[in-house]
């Protein structure tokens, strides 16, 4: 099983995690990114998601090809939040299940590392001051362009 | 000459205040060479040394020749996650 999906409602951990569960797994491994409260020094109060829906939606269908073909997971799954989300919110679930623990653990490390580089989705962060900027997290590290 | 509609998101359609843009280019114009055209627009300051450019769906390398009916995107700096 494979599934990729954009969606536009509260992601539940448990939804994905039963998604992905096979009798034949000894091991599911779970990733859960949610929004924090500060970055960089400055109080967040939300975040809005917004993306290039069509080519995200291929992105993400061929990094979890790109995955089970590494790893041999017999099913992965990852979902991601769009739109305004509120501290505290779910942004991302990536569940992937193995008959053993460490192929499991490795597909999900792969996946948000993939997501993170390579899928058009671009927050604006909003807060406490009430300004709003677009993250760019190259510009942390004085990489700039791809 | 073509031209084609390059798509915009985030930061990069605040910058140009604009969710697509009309390039004219001449036939068998490369991705570096749209890029150029783009530099010389009001908002292209907002660009990176080497700005990510989507063809069909799929990160394009510079030297990529652009075709009729492409769909073009520039990609802002990614955050998803």
């Amino acid at each position: 099983m494979r599934h990729a999906s954009l969606v536009n409602r509260e992601v539940d951990p448990a939804t994905v995690l039963s998604a992905v569960r096979d009798s034949r797994c000894g091991a599911v491994s779970m990733f859960v990114g949610t929004v924090r409260d500060v970055n960089e020094g400055r109080r967040v109060s939300g975040i809005d998601y917004s993306a290039y829906i069509e080519m995200a939606q291929a992105e993400m269908d061929q990094i979890l090809a790109e995955a089970e073909e590494r790893f041999g997971v017999r099913s992965i799954a990852v979902e991601h939040r769009l739109g305004s989300l509120a501290i505290g919110d779910v942004s991302i679930v990536i569940a992937a299940a193995h008959e053993h623990r460490s192929p499991a653990l490795d597909a999900t490390r792969f996946v948000i590392e993939q997501v993170k580089v390579r899928v058009p989705i671009w927050k604006l962060e909003q807060y406490d001051d009430g300004v709003s900027e677009w993250v760019d997290p190259a510009r942390h590290t004085g990489v700039t362009g791809a | 000459m073509s031209t084609v509609t390059v798509q915009l998101f985030a930061s990069y359609a605040e910058s140009f205040g604009e969710t697509t843009l009309q390039i004219s280019i001449p036939t068998g114009s490369t991705v570096r060479d749209l890029i150029a055209r783009i530099r010389l627009l009001p908002g292209a300051t907002v660009l990176p040394d080497s700005p990510r450019v989507a063809v069909n769906r799929k990160f394009a390398l510079p030297e990529q020749q652009l075709g009729l009916g492409d769909e073009i995107a520039l990609i802002p700096p990614v955050a998803g996650g």
